[in-house]
């Protein structure tokens, strides 16, 4: 917590909820902090990706003048979430729908809003929900606009979707800072590795693949739509595709892992196993195959 | 002992003995299929060597046997001839493929070809069954057979089941002082006894006597069908009824006090004996056995390799498989309890668990084959291992050894679990639990 401060040259504050208050609570009990200035906020949900385009958020959000902006993205099965109706000239938003039955718009809250601080007046220290409390009131006094979102997003409070997720921020790497990427004979398509990692022979790692900090990769493995986290170790001969490494982890020599497998902190997976779509809580120490997708507590 | 000697030794004291073994035919091979859509199931090699040939090195331990007699209904064939020209050379010992003319059950062919077998006048002969899985006690059935039956009785084979799987097997009830034969059954409904029918058999020649009677039993029958007429069951037309004569009867049991027995009936079974016959090599031929040798390949237990196999120095192998001639293994794979036949190809960082790979396979890169072993209860000395149904009453395919047919090529990064897949198919997905045509 205090390196990226000092790396980024900016204050980080913790705002702790001694009890839960919701989407919208937690605003007010920052209140002191959040109202230093008459300067707008963003306030964003951590289990979204996207590419973040603050400037021009924060353009839009002057342009209108009004008390928020909620960013709006296109997706494919709008009735998963919630669903934004709003004036497409002005941006202007007219309501939300919740998980509508029939197609009333394809656009969905992305997870991420611009406040200026005056909208704390509609906002109390106790659990209140941003969308169903806040938004709506201030729609009806035409006080929230949208901003439609380019390129990327995606909620990735699944493994599945963080997995997708993944894929789409690397395309977006590849896009703005291809330099960030490994390149070499051993990586195909979007990569990235930690400076601290060791890749052995033989392997092929990638496409979508992260690996995290002092990661040991050994001889002939092979890696895709997966990421490594910390400390973890993928021993050689491996197969790995479509998984999450949790951090300290070790994957067994020959060991076949697919299907969004999961792997808790420090969880090992002896030689030679078949892990599919396994969730493995943290500790565990895996001496048989798990064909069938199943959670091992 | 070579073949002079054995000719010459006619003139010993000791009468000659000579062996038969039934070999059966197509029509009861089918559940060794795919592996026998391209060989006769007696010839598959299990450890390396075609399976009836460690019946034939099991039978040459006793010096007098003086001809070994195949029976069976498989045409003969080039592969046929040329394994029978390979043992008469290796064994120094007289061998012949006696076919049948049709199917003639488990005693048919014996009573079709007794001439041949009573040719020479043996004072006894072996009868063996192929699809046992057994280093036949050759020396002490013949010991047992002149010393308690005087020469002139008739013995079956017995071994030790648990009381749950002998209902599967011919049941044998032994009268402990004499070792008579009291009652025998075949797979009873009830619990009879836990001795059953090892396979074997040793005979005085007037066993005839009673083949001859069943013979024309079967004969007068009218309501058997032209062709089953000539089929004799032995179980039924001469073990059963010779069961429990009184005094006058000849029909002995000895069981086998020590060494494996599996019945053999399908290819995940191949398996299991795989393993019991290399285990029998690290006394019998360790020179067969593979060894580490520093900056090669890994061996773990009992490994046996064609010389002419390739192997990467970083692959690892073993326990318990068998690698065939031309057999070219990658990089960094991994072959455990599994036969592979000739000229399959494993690539780099592969994976081949508990199962067969058929000769001409192909396997890519990083592809796992996968099976689940048919082991037995480890604390149960005498269970054997079950003949199971294909499938489960679910409509699923039972866990079983994989099975990759001749030819069958698998693309590179894909699993193959618990699959049987018929020759010369191309695997470009992954498969579990199927049959693949």
């Amino acid at each position: 917590m205090y390196l990226f401060p000092r790396q980024l040259g900016i204050t980080i504050t913790l705002s702790h909820e001694q009890e839960p208050l919701g989407t919208a609570g937690p605003l007010g009990l920052a209140r002191e902090i959040l109202e230093k200035d008459a300067e707008p906020f963003f306030v964003l949900n951590s289990d979204v990706i996207c590419s973040y385009p603050f400037k021009k958020m924060l353009e839009l959000h002057h342009s209108h003048g009004k008390e928020g902006t909620i960013v709006v993205t296109k997706v494919e099965e709008p009735s998963k979430y919630g669903v934004v109706v709003y004036n497409p000239t002005s941006g202007q938003i007219d309501r939300f729908v919740e998980k509508p039955k029939i197609f009333v718009s394809n656009k969905i809250n992305a997870g991420i809003y611009i406040f200026s601080p005056t909208v704390l007046k509609r906002i109390q220290v106790k659990f209140m929900s941003l969308e169903k409390e806040v938004f709506p009131f201030m729609a009806q006094d035409g006080q929230l606009f949208a901003f439609d979102l380019e390129g990327f997003w995606m909620d990735i409070g699944q493994p599945k979707d963080f997995l997708r997720g993944m894929a789409l921020y690397l395309s977006h790497v590849r896009q703005t800072s291809p330099e960030r990427l490994a390149e070499g004979d051993s990586f195909v398509g979007n990569v990235l590795v930690d400076p601290s990692a060791k890749i052995g022979q033989g392997c092929r790692i990638g496409p979508s693949v992260v690996i995290g900090p002092n990661v040991i990769i050994e001889d002939g493995v092979c890696l895709s739509s997966s990421t490594v986290l910390r400390g973890a170790r993928i021993c050689s001969h491996a197969w790995v595709q479509s998984s999450i490494i949790g951090w300290q982890s070790v994957v067994g020599k020959w060991v076949r892992m697919e299907s969004v497998s999961v792997l808790g902190e420090d969880v090992i997976i002896q030689d030679e196993l078949y892990v599919n779509g396994a969730r493995i809580l943290p500790h565990k120490n895996i001496t048989v195959s798990s064909p069938d997708p199943q959670i091992i507590m | 002992m070579d073949l002079l000697k054995r000719q010459s030794s006619v003139f010993q004291l000791n009468g000659k003995l000579k062996a038969v073994i039934l070999i059966g035919g197509p029509h009861v091979g089918t559940r060794f299929r795919p592996l026998s859509l391209e060989l006769p199931q007696p010839l598959f090699p299990i450890a390396g060597s075609p399976w009836l040939q460690h019946h034939i090195e099991a039978i040459v331990k006793h010096p007098d046997v003086r001809e070994i007699l195949l029976i069976g209904f498989y045409n003969q064939s080039q592969q046929m001839s040329r394994f029978v020209d390979d043992m008469q050379r290796k064994y120094g010992i007289p061998i012949r493929y006696l076919q049948e003319y049709a199917p003639l059950g488990t005693a048919g062919g014996i009573y079709h070809f007794r001439d041949q077998i009573l040719r020479g006048n043996p004072r006894a002969f072996f009868v063996f069954n192929s699809d046992v899985c057994c280093d036949f006690p050759v020396w002490e059935m013949a010991q047992f057979h002149s010393n308690v039956t005087g020469g002139n009785g008739y013995v079956i084979l017995g071994t030790e089941a648990n009381e749950q799987q002998a209902l599967s097997y011919g049941c044998i009830v032994e009268e402990p002082s004499t070792h008579k034969v009291l009652h025998y059954v075949e797979k009873p409904e009830t619990f009879v006894s836990n001795i059953i029918n090892a396979g074997g058999y040793i005979f005085s020649p007037d066993i005839f006597q009673h083949l001859t009677r069943a013979f024309t039993a079967n004969y007068e029958n009218e309501l058997i069908h032209d062709a089953a007429r000539d089929s004799i069951d032995l179980h039924s037309s001469v073990l059963t009824p010779l069961a429990g004569n009184g005094d006058g009867g000849k029909l002995y049991v000895y069981k086998m006090n020590s060494g494996f027995w599996t019945q053999v009936k399908n290819a995940g079974h191949a398996i299991y004996a795989n393993r019991l016959y290399l285990s029998l090599f690290k006394e019998r031929h360790p020179e067969y056995l593979a060894t580490n040798t520093p900056g090669g390949h890994e061996i773990y237990g009992a490994v046996r390799i064609h010389p002419s196999a390739q192997i990467d120095s970083s692959a690892v192998l073993g326990p318990n498989v068998y690698v065939g001639a031309g057999v070219v293994i990658g990089a960094g794979a991994r072959v455990r309890e599994a036969i592979v036949l000739d000229r399959a190809v494993i690539q780099e960082h592969s994976c081949v668990l508990h199962s067969i790979v058929g000769w001409d396979c192909v396997l890519g890169a990083w592809s796992r084959i996968e099976g689940y072993p048919s082991d037995l209860n480890p604390n149960d000395p005498v269970a054997k291992i079950t003949s199971e149904s294909l499938f489960n009453l679910d409509g699923r395919l039972n866990p079983s050894i994989t099975i990759l047919g001749q030819g069958v090529s698998v693309h590179s990064e894909l699993i193959v679990l618990n699959t049987v897949v018929l020759p010369h198919k191309e695997l470009t997905s992954s498969y579990k639990n199927q049959i693949i045509l």
